[in-house]
């Protein structure tokens, strides 16, 4: 047994505990869904053209072409590859004069939103697992989607001042139970689309306004709501994460625009700080490293030269939808599997490169594919934790696929010859 | 080989007491030579006849990259609706004054500064500071850790123990590739964690026996033992309260006692923050003639100022409470970071209004700063994006130059500052000399870097050309001429190559990141037991943690 320290490359929590064994190819501490990310699964073999084998030179030649060909481009992804690359697809998208989004779009996009209205009161997961005496997941479920995190740093986590499980509230709030819930002190079920009424409802009755709250909202009793209110007052230290529950059901950013109000309010009679469940182990990079790059998080337009963002317009599926683009390169994603049939259509229609490590639904439409090393396991970089904790993954294993960063530098350079 | 025959200039160099001199500077392989060391017929020659030359600026308290200035442009997508160029040869640069990462170098290069500091690091996201310095071109850069919230420090500070703190500190600076010690608001960032603050010295930080004051002694203390290349580098307690001179001069005196023949032993940064006198923001004044008697009757101190400059800003601190109090205060939008056991930071974004009088006074005093205390011992910055864009240090150089353009300034703004600041009756005009001392030289002194600020034999070839006759423009009567020159260097030359010429960029360069070393001065066994005791209160691997010199651009290594 070879065992190696990795850190792993899955979901948000980015677990830097991990180790790996190379010689059995396995992993050892991981969840279920690093487990399998971290196993033997099926690769693309060989760099293609129209389904033709090649060299990664000719792939890469070929991308590049298509790419200085078109009028704007599509560079959508990014997610689930490292900052090196990241970076470099932001100036590639720039050079090319295209448009580059990233699959916050599609998930966590309308937090961002709240960000621009409202800022983000926040703290790193170690703040929390050391002094959160009050958790509350809102519309996110990390037993089912980032396994770890209540381990490692919100639930039973031992910190300096809440020395675990027993002296610490969690409460879930959701339209369901969930198995988040199920290990909760007290699990709020609220009906499909009515969060923001129960935040604005907490929001009066902290602010001393209980008088005009109904006895019902949102599906929640008005003496629940009370009880809850009193607890985030009491709390020495209290943490809102939301997730996808209340960043895509109705009012999206208004919600979460809601949430930070409350969080704001609750910091004049306590601590309290709020954050996204980012999903993808590298989201974060993906949205921040265009923001120092071009000074955007996502949806970004280079097609007079300059970074334009706007979140109607220049995201992936917006773009697809109105046929404004014509070519597209998808990096570690899989829009086709998850993009609305309409926007799928267009990308039928255009050329199409992708890279990455294994095929998906993507690959049947792509017309250059270009196979990539997986990061974390044979390729290293750096990616932001769901906290923006920044770790550098590693490389244990030797392949004989490139880095995505190595193949969007060589994408670029050929890019910057063919453009002279 | 690469050669520069610089013909013909008038130098300003305070290091090397030049003061408009009619001379030539030489260049090889990116230092400054002396004539005898280059072949002319191979040089190339620029005609610098009757044109100021100095040295490149040094910017030595800027937040220029890292997770506070990123949380700032994702806050403020309006901020990147200014359109500075189109990408071309080079990148596309947008940013009003929160500016991207190739924004900030093309900035600095044209304005003729040739290094800046960012000036607080959060030590967990070292990683990423980094990665947003290597992604600034043109400029050489550092940056300072932050310490005085540090459990670490604190838990040191509370055993008394000396060694073990500066054994820590040469850790921190070669896990975060640092540079020196920055304190923001000792104590009061831990204080925050329970939602308090401390008020004054003597305050008892939380769940901690340790005070403001013991924490910026033994900090300096370690600082000196180590004998690190730049002091202990100080934002105050109180920052953004009336009456907080007082305990700015409080402050500052802790520095008596300490000694450096080299450089200051205690740096206090953006003391404009920090220098308002009377009890509310109805009757709040300025402070700054107490301060500049203090600050000017102490050899060991320096400060930088942290002008306001009129229009747009963003206040990012790691003084976490103030930045609340700002929130309430304004009622404008408010990100906070607590950060594991480090401190924390906060975001919040303003507008300085010349017709505002707190806003009007703000601007008086970082005037009054420049101009009352000694010109060896304060640094012009806007603390950048705190007060303002750096791109304006030109006004703040020639508003201390000419009485004439501040009285100009002053009919602009709230008569409030008449009676609450001094600035109206000062006729103080410094030199032009003094003006390049306190932007290059002096800075470079402060953080401690040999071979920058000057153009003696030997400096980094890091140079500018300003298109005004120093010997014939007066800067007291024809300031227009000295702010525009000021704006949009001539030539901007780095490492010996040309960036900038007529303030546009000619030539994209990547500049070196310096981090100090300083593990071979202490045994970093003594505090592996802390180490592995504290990473339990992390949510990292102590193996995961930190930043290796290989995955910067350009690093360079300054062993003590």
């Amino acid at each position: 047994m070879a065992l190696k320290d990795v850190i792993c490359t899955f979901c948000g929590s980015v677990c830097d505990d991990v180790q790996f064994d190379t010689e059995n190819y396995k992993g050892k501490k991981f969840c279920k869904l690093g487990s399998s990310k971290f196993s033997k699964k099926e690769r693309i073999k060989s760099p293609t053209i129209e389904g033709r084998e090649v060299s990664y030179e000719e792939a890469i030649n070929k991308a590049a072409e298509i790419l200085v060909e078109s009028k704007k481009p599509l560079l959508y992804g990014w997610a689930s590859t490292v900052n090196e690359a990241i970076r470099l697809g932001v100036i590639l998208a720039e050079k090319v004069r295209g448009v580059y989004d990233q699959s916050a779009s599609v998930c966590h996009a309308p937090g961002t939103l709240a960000v621009i209205e409202e800022g983000l009161p926040g703290g790193t997961l170690g703040s929390v697992k050391n002094r959160a005496d009050v958790v509350i997941f809102w519309g996110s479920n990390p037993m089912e989607a980032h396994p770890r995190h209540g381990l490692r740093y919100s639930i039973s986590a031992k910190g300096l001042l809440v020395k675990g499980r027993k002296d610490r509230k969690i409460i879930v709030v959701d339209v369901r139970p969930t198995t988040t819930s199920r290990l909760a002190d007290i699990f709020v079920q609220v009906s499909p689309g009515y969060d923001y009424l129960v935040l604005s409802a907490l929001r009066a009755i902290i602010s001393g306004n209980a008088d005009v709250v109904p006895e019902m909202v949102g599906g929640v009793k008005k003496d629940t709501l009370l009880e809850l209110a009193e607890i985030m007052k009491k709390a020495k230290y209290g943490a809102i994460f939301y997730g996808l529950g209340i960043t895509q059901s109705r009012g999206r950013d208004r919600n979460i625009e809601n949430a930070i109000k409350l969080v704001q309010l609750l910091n004049r009679i306590t601590r309290w700080v709020i954050w996204p469940m980012r999903g993808h182990y590298n989201v974060v990079g993906a949205g921040e490293v265009p923001a120092w790059e071009v000074g955007y998080q996502y949806a970004i337009d280079f097609s007079r030269g300059y970074p334009r963002f706007f979140p109607n317009e220049f995201t992936a599926v917006e773009v697809l939808r109105r046929k404004d683009c014509d070519s597209a390169l998808i990096i570690a994603s899989d829009p086709v599997a998850h993009f609305p049939k309409d926007a799928v259509k267009h990308l039928k229609e255009i050329p199409v490169i992708q890279i990455d490590p294994h095929p998906n639904m993507t690959t049947l439409v792509a017309n250059v594919i270009i196979p990539s090393a997986i990061a974390g396991l044979e390729a290293d970089g750096t990616v932001y934790r769901m906290d923006c904790v920044p770790l550098r993954v590693k490389k244990v294993l030797d392949s004989p696929f490139w880095s995505d960063e190595k193949i969007i530098g060589e994408i670029l350079r050929r890019v910057e010859e063919l453009k002279g | 080989m690469h050669m520069l025959h610089i013909k013909n200039g008038i130098v300003i160099d305070p290091k090397n007491k030049i003061s408009k001199e009619k001379m030539d500077i030489f260049v090889k392989n990116g230092k400054i030579v002396s004539e005898d060391e280059i072949k002319k017929d191979e040089c190339k020659v620029i005609d610098a006849t009757n044109k100021l030359v100095v040295a490149g600026g040094v910017d030595m308290h800027a937040h220029i990259a890292g997770s506070k200035i990123n949380t700032g442009r994702t806050m403020r997508p309006e901020e990147m609706r200014v359109v500075r160029t189109i990408a071309n040869k080079f990148r596309a640069t947008v940013g009003r004054v929160l500016l991207t990462s190739p924004a900030i170098g093309y900035e600095y290069i044209k304005m003729g500064y040739t290094s800046a500091f960012e000036a607080a690091q959060p030590p967990i996201g070292a990683l990423h500071t980094h990665e947003e310095l290597d992604s600034i071109p043109m400029v050489d850069k550092a940056a300072l850790p932050v310490f005085g919230n540090w459990h670490f420090v604190l838990k040191f500070v509370q055993e008394n123990n000396l060694e073990k703190l500066k054994t820590f500190i040469a850790w921190a600076l070669e896990r975060t590739k640092g540079f020196g010690v920055k304190v923001v608001n000792p104590g009061g960032v831990e204080a925050w964690m329970y939602g308090g603050n401390v008020k004054n010295l003597d305050d008892q930080v939380p769940s901690f026996n340790v005070t403001p004051r013991e924490i910026i002694l033994s900090l300096i203390k370690a600082t000196e033992e180590l004998n690190l290349n730049h002091s202990v580098h100080i934002h105050c307690n109180n920052l953004g309260i009336p009456g907080n001179y007082q305990t700015t001069i409080e402050t500052i005196k802790l520095a008596k006692g300490f000694e450096n023949d080299k450089r200051q032993v205690l740096h206090v940064t953006h003391v404009q923050f920090n220098a308002y006198a009377g009890d509310s923001w109805r009757n709040v004044s300025s402070g700054v003639e107490e301060i500049a008697k203090t600050v000017n009757a102490m050899d060991n101190v320096t400060i930088d100022v942290g002008q306001p400059i009129f229009g747009h800003a963003t206040a990012m601190t790691g003084d976490a409470p103030f930045q609340f109090t700002l929130h309430k205060l304004l009622g404008a939008k408010w990100s906070n970071k607590d950060s594991e056991v480090e401190g924390g930071a906060g975001i919040v974004p303003l507008v300085y209004l010349p017709k505002n009088p707190v806003h009007a006074l703000q601007w008086a005093i970082g005037l009054e700063l420049g101009l009352l205390v000694d010109s060896n011992k304060v640094v012009v910055t806007t603390d950048y994006p705190n007060g303002g864009p750096f791109t304006e240090y030109p006004y703040i150089m020639t508003m201390l130059m000419s009485k004439k353009m501040r009285e100009a300034e002053l009919q602009k703004v709230s008569p409030y500052v008449q009676k609450a600041s001094s600035l109206p009756s000062i006729d103080t005009e410094k030199t032009l000399d003094e003006i390049v001392h306190m932007t290059r030289s002096l800075p470079a002194r402060i953080l401690g870097l040999p071979n920058k600020g000057h153009l003696g034999i030997g400096a980094d070839a890091d140079i500018a050309i300003y298109n005004f006759n120093p010997l014939e423009v007066d800067p007291s009567n024809d300031f227009e001429i000295i702010y525009r020159s000021l704006k949009s260097a001539m030539y901007t030359i780095k490492d010996g190559k040309i960036l900038a010429k007529d303030g546009e960029i000619v030539q994209e360069h990547w500049g070196k990141t310096y981090w100090v070393d300083a593990t071979g001065k202490v045994d970093l066994e003594s505090i592996s037991n802390e180490i592995e005791e504290y990473f339990g209160y992390y949510s990292v691997e102590v193996r995961n943690y930190g930043v290796e010199e290989e995955w910067i651009k350009r690093p360079e290594r300054i062993v003590i």
